[in-house]
C-alpha cells in the first residue's frame, strides 16, 4: 500500500507533459478548429472546408495512396514473417535488425535519397542509361510518394507481425499439420487468426503515418501533387488560417479514431507496445 | 502378443549439429500396443516420436507404416495424430472447433462433425464444453480437449508426446488412468513419451528405455522392473542397490565378500558381474540370521515405508521397509535368492556404446 500511494507522486512527470504537450494542444486545436477567424465566434465552416472540391480530392488521394502502401507493406511483411518462422534460422533477429536500421535514420534525409535515386537525372535513370533502357518517370508522381510510404513505414508493419508470428507455438503449427491440413491451410486457418492482432497492429502504424504525412509528398510529389497533409500545412504556414488548418486536421483525426478504434478491439495483447 | 508389426523404424539416424541423437534406432510397435518410449532428457525419446509423426526427418533409415514407406511424407498425409505436451491446442477457436478441425479439412458433413464432436467430449469426461475457449480451461482439461481432438480423426496410432509433463501429481494421476481406460476403448495403438518412470509402469504394454540415442532394454513393465539388463536401466527404473559382484557358479555369488544364494545361472565361473538389489526386497533381520551384518545410518519416514541406509561390508544399502530399524541399531541383511538379479558384465554392443559413451562423460 505503501508503494501504491508513492504511485500518483512517481506520475505526475508525466501528467504534467501530457498536459503541457497532448491535452492544451488539443484542445487549442478543438478550440481553433470550432471559431471563426474573422470574429472568433463559433462555427462549423472550417470543419465543412473539408466539402471543398480540391481538399476532397487531397483527402482521397491520401486514402487511395496510404492504402496502397498499407498493402504493399503488409505484402511484403507478412511473408517475410512467415519466412522467418519457417527456417528457423538463427540470424532472424539481426536480420529484423538490418530492416529496421534505415529506422534509425532521420526520416527527412531518407526521403531526400529516395528522391536523389527516382529524380529524371537520378540514380535510377543513369542506370537504366547505362543498360540502354529507356527513362523511367517515376518522380513526381504518385508512384514516387507510394514508394517513399512503403520504404519508410515497412519497418513499422514488419515489427509487429513477425512478432506475433514468432510467438506463436511451433507445436501449434505442428498440431495443425498432424491434423490433416496441407501448409497453406495451416496459414489460413491457425497462422493467419493468430497473428491477427499483429496485422491490425501494423496496418495503424502504417495507415496512420501515411494519411497525415507531408513531407513524402512535398518531396517525392513535387508542388503538383496534394495530399491532406499538404492541405493543412499550406493553411498553417503559407495562408496563416489556423482555423481552417484545424478544421482539417479535425476530420484526419476522425479518420485516425476509427483505426484506432479497430486496433483496440483486436489488439488485446498490446502488441504495438511488445514491438518496441 | 504376436501381433502385425504396425510401425517399422529401421535404422533410423537422425543428429543436429553435428551432434548425434539417434544412432542406428530399429524398433517395431505391434498394433494395439501401448509402447512407453522411456528415458531421460535428451535421450532421443522426443526425436523418436517426432520422427514417427512426421515432424523431422531422420538423416538415414526408414519408417515403415502399415507396409508402407512413409519417411518422406509431411505430417497431414499420415494416418496417425499427437497430442503435444503443452497441448498446442488453437486458442483463437472454440472447443467444438478444435475438435473438428482435422474433420472440416477432411471435408466431412456438418451432422457427423457435431455427432463426433459429442463423442469425444463424453469420452474425454467434459460434456457441455463446446462453447468454452481454450483458455478458460484449466491445464488437465485443455489436455484432454488435446486427446479428442487428436482421435476424432480415428488414426490407427495416437503419439504423445510427455502430454502429462505440465500437470500436478494428482491430475497426472488421475490422467494415466483416463488415458489407459481410452486406449481399451478405442483399441487403437499408443506410443507415448515420458520420463517419469511410475507413469510407465503404469500404463504401459511395453516399454523401451532409452539412454543418449541407443535402446537400452524392450519389455514388459514386470520385466523391465525386476530383471533390467543393465545398470542404466536398474538405476533408471525406481531405485536401487547396484553392486559390483563376482559370479562363483551357477546360482551362488560373491556380493562384498560373502555368499549368496540367486537363481541365475549359465554367467560361468568366477564371473565379474553387477547384481541388482531393489530397496524393498532387503529383509533387515537380527544380525546373526542375515548374510552379512550392518549398522543403520540413516532413516527417513516416507509415508509408506521407512527409507534407511544401512553400512555393511562398506558399502551403504539402500533398504525400504515398513518396519522400523532405529539409526544406530545392529542388523543382519538378507535377501530372497529370487530378488537378486544379475547383471552382465560382458558386453553386447549396444551395452558397449553404452559404457564407452559413459566414459566420454
Amino acid at each position: 500500500m505503501k508503494n501504491r500511494n508513492k504511485m500518483p507522486l512517481l506520475a505526475a512527470p508525466y501528467g504534467v507533459w501530457s498536459v503541457a504537450f497532448i491535452v492544451i494542444p488539443l484542445i487549442m486545436i478543438l478550440y481553433y478548429g470550432f471559431t471563426s477567424k474573422a470574429d472568433g465566434s463559433f462555427t462549423f465552416e472550417n470543419i465543412a472546408l473539408i466539402a471543398k472540391s480540391d481538399n476532397l480530392k487531397a483527402l482521397g488521394l491520401s486514402v487511395v495512396l496510404s492504402l496502397i502502401s498499407t498493402v504493399i507493406c503488409l505484402l511484403i511483411a507478412y511473408p517475410l514473417a512467415l519466412i522467418l518462422k519457417a527456417l528457423k534460422f538463427k540470424g532472424s533477429s539481426f536480420l529484423i535488425m538490418i530492416i529496421i536500421l534505415p529506422m534509425w535514420m532521420n526520416s527527412l534525409l531518407r526521403t531526400i535519397a529516395w528522391q536523389n535515386i527516382l529524380e529524371n537525372t537520378g540514380i535510377l535513370n543513369n542506370i537504366l542509361t547505362f543498360f540502354g533502357l529507356p527513362k523511367a518517370h517515376i518522380i513526381n508522381t504518385n508512384k514516387a510518394i507510394i514508394i517513399g510510404m512503403v520504404y519508410d513505414f515497412l519497418p513499422f508493419m514488419i515489427l509487429p507481425i513477425n512478432n506475433v508470428i514468432q510467438k506463436i507455438d511451433d507445436d501449434v503449427i505442428n498440431a495443425a499439420r498432424d491434423l490433416g491440413a496441407n501448409y497453406f491451410q495451416t496459414i489460413i486457418r491457425v497462422i493467419l487468426p493468430l497473428s491477427l492482432p499483429g496485422v491490425i497492429s501494423g496496418i495503424t502504424m502504417v495507415f496512420v503515418p501515411a494519411l497525415t504525412t507531408f513531407v513524402i509528398s512535398t518531396i517525392l510529389g513535387g508542388s503538383k501533387i496534394l495530399l491532406i497533409g499538404n492541405v493543412i500545412e499550406q493553411y498553417f504556414q503559407y495562408i496563416y488560417n489556423w482555423n481552417a488548418g484545424s478544421g482539417l486536421s479535425l476530420v484526419l483525426m476522425v479518420f485516425i479514431f476509427i483505426s484506432m478504434a479497430l486496433v483496440n478491439k483486436y489488439d488485446k495483447e498490446d502488441e504495438v507496445s511488445a514491438a518496441f | 502378443m504376436e501381433n502385425n508389426k504396425l510401425i517399422d523404424l529401421q535404422h533410423i539416424t537422425k543428429s543436429y549439429d553435428g551432434e548425434m541423437i539417434l544412432d542406428d534406432l530399429s524398433l517395431y510397435i505391434r498394433e494395439n500396443e501401448f509402447l512407453t518410449l522411456l528415458g531421460p532428457s535428451g535421450c532421443g525419446k522426443t526425436t523418436t516420436l517426432r520422427i514417427i509423426g512426421g515432424f523431422e526427418k531422420p538423416d538415414k533409415g526408414k519408417v515403415i507404416f502399415d507396409g508402407k514407406d512413409i519417411t518422406n511424407l509431411a505430417p497431414n498425409e499420415r494416418q496417425l495424430n499427437t497430442v503435444f505436451q503443452k497441448y498446442a491446442l488453437f486458442t483463437n477457436m472454440t472447443i467444438a472447433d478444435n475438435i473438428a478441425f482435422g474433420l472440416k479439412i477432411k471435408g466431412k458433413s456438418k451432422s457427423y462433425i457435431n455427432d463426433k464432436i459429442k463423442y469425444a467430449l463424453k469420452l474425454v469426461n467434459l460434456q457441455g464444453y463446446e462453447n468454452r475457449m481454450p483458455d478458460s480451461l484449466s491445464g488437465g482439461q485443455q489436455q484432454r480437449i488435446a486427446i479428442a481432438r487428436a482421435i476424432v480423426n480415428e488414426p490407427k496410432v495416437l503419439l504423445l508426446d510427455e502430454p502429462l509433463g505440465a500437470l500436478d501429481l494428482k491430475m497426472r494421476q488421475d490422467m494415466q488412468y483416463e488415458l489407459k481406460r481410452l486406449k481399451n476403448e478405442l483399441g487403437i495403438t499408443f506410443i507415448y513419451v515420458t520420463h517419469d518412470q511410475e507413469e510407465a509402469l503404469t500404463m504401459s504394454d511395453t516399454i523401451m528405455v532409452m539412454n543418449k540415442g541407443y535402446i537400452q532394454q524392450i519389455g514388459t513393465p514386470e520385466k523391465i522392473y525386476n530383471e533390467p539388463e543393465n545398470a542404466f536401466v536398474a538405476d533408471f527404473i525406481g531405485e536401487s542397490n547396484i553392486i559390483p559382484a563376482t559370479m562363483i557358479e551357477d546360482k551362488l555369488v560373491e556380493i562384498l565378500g560373502a555368499k549368496w544364494q540367486c537363481v541365475d545361472e549359465g554367467f560361468g565361473k568366477n564371473k565379474p558381474v553387477d547384481v541388482v538389489i531393489r530397496p524393498e526386497d532387503i529383509d533387515l533381520v537380527e544380525p546373526d540370521k542375515g548374510i552379512i551384518k550392518g549398522r543403520v545410518t540413516s532413516l527417513i519416514f516416507k509415508g509408506v515405508h521407512y527409507e534407511m541406509e544401512v553400512e555393511a561390508n562398506g558399502f551403504e544399502w539402500l533398504v525400504h521397509s515398513t518396519d522400523l530399524s532405529p539409526v544406530g541399531a545392529e542388523v543382519g541383511i538378507y535377501v530372497n535368492p529370487f530378488d537378486i538379479q544379475i547383471m552382465n558384465r560382458p558386453e553386447s554392443d549396444d551395452e558397449k556404446a553404452v559404457s564407452e559413451l559413459e566414459k566420454e562423460d
